[in-house]
């Protein structure tokens, strides 16, 4: 699917000016975006570009200093306590390190949001949970405990878990991050499987190039707390942006240093410091 | 969503119509194992179904199985194109009995 088709489904999130800060540190300078029902929106940037805020925000997990986030059509800060509930249900969240429960099996782990949510009988939640650990290969490890897991089962059983309340919007942090290619790899297919047969709405966070270029219907390139490109993969490709360039081809940018200061900063010399032209 | 139950061949025909999701699966669950446990082969007609989700495919999973156990037919028909996507994802197109129509499902019993 191309998202940039001419068809155009309706936005699920919709982004304005998101302003956000860690103290009196901003993180994110006034970014806007939309993500559209059905699409892959790969989230990419160095570290410090601010993509896991910008992820916290689009999970309606954080509240911005300034700037609106409209996730399927609702205001989400504008939302009483119950609506965010609500809302948030509707999202799926598979965190990178998996965030299993050690103390609950694994099938335990994954009915966790239907006990939570839901007041389905036990049998309709077991089946559900088998049902879930089928699409994501893992059938028949339902019984066993997390410590018996690799850390490519841990990955999938996590997504298990993600989709078990058949979210609209799927969240994915860092899905590939520790992994060998072939699970690398495994782990991609399962996500266009799960955007294809489910219509879902899927939002990845990934620093791996290839898994990007493999799954996205279009990225979003973060820099330093600005949206440095929107696009489809063709197009971040052909990008003539000496920052794209050095983010595909893994350079990393010298920052421009001012050398008094810098020489101030190593020698921790504050008397000479304040005295030495700029 | 709305169940609407009739006889043909001696066949209970559930025929299911609109959104099938997490608050009203417990309805479908309901209904087909009530015909089951009543002692009636079922067809489950789904084509007025615009939705659903795992919880209402695990009601069909769990109606199947109870109606295998207990000797009687239980089928699918007129599955649509985002009912049969779901029941792909996790493999069960090669586990229920589907039908095109409901009268290809009476007819086969």
């Amino acid at each position: 699917m191309n998202a940039s088709a001419q068809s155009s489904p309706p936005a699920v999130i919709e982004v304005r000016d998101l302003v956000t800060h860690y103290g009196t540190r901003q993180i994110l300078n006034g970014v806007s975006v939309d993500i559209v029902q059905g699409e892959i929106m790969v989230i990419m940037g160095g570290s410090g570009s601010g993509k896991s805020t910008f992820l916290r925000h689009l999970m309606a997990l954080q509240r911005p200093t300034s700037g609106t986030i409209k996730i399927l059509g609702q205001d989400v800060w504008g939302l009483p306590q119950k609506g965010l509930f609500e809302l948030r249900k509707k999202l799926g969240v598979a965190f990178q390190g998996g965030a299993l429960f050690s103390s609950m099996t694994v099938g335990e782990n994954i009915m966790l949001p239907l006990f939570e949510h839901t007041k389905l009988d036990r049998k309709t939640m077991e089946i559900m949970a088998r049902m879930k650990l089928e699409v994501v290969d893992l059938s028949g490890f339902e019984d066993l405990m997390p410590s018996e897991l690799s850390g490519g089962m841990i990955k999938r059983a996590a997504v298990a878990r993600a989709i078990i309340m058949d979210p609209r919007i799927l969240f994915f942090d860092e899905p590939s991050a520790g992994l060998d290619p072939v699970v690398s790899k495994q782990l991609d297919e399962m996500i266009l499987r799960l955007r294809d047969a489910m219509g879902m709405t899927i939002c990845v966070v990934t620093h791996e190039l290839e898994s990007a270029f493999t799954i996205a219907d279009r990225m979003t390139v973060l820099d330093r707390g600005d949206i440095l490109f929107v696009g489809t993969p063709d197009e971040l490709r052909a990008s003539k942006s000496e920052r794209i360039q050095n983010l595909l081809n893994r350079r990393s940018e010298e920052a421009e240093i001012d050398a008094d200061e810098y020489l101030r900063r190593l020698t921790g010399d504050k008397e000479e410091a304040e005295g030495m032209p700029r | 969503m709305e169940i609407n139950v009739s006889e043909h061949s001696g066949l209970k025909v559930v025929a299911v119509s609109g959104e099938v999701d997490l608050s009203t699966s417990p309805k479908v669950r309901d209904a087909l194992l009530g015909q089951i446990q009543g002692g009636s082969g079922v067809v489950v007609d789904l084509s007025g179904v615009s939705y659903i989700d795992s919880s209402g495919v695990a009601s069909l999973v769990e109606a199947f199985q109870t109606a295998k156990s207990r000797g009687k037919s239980f089928s699918l028909a007129s599955v649509g194109e985002t009912p049969m996507r779901v029941l792909k994802l996790a493999r069960l197109d090669q586990v229920f009995i589907i039908h095109d129509t409901v009268d290809a499902a009476v007819q086969a019993g």
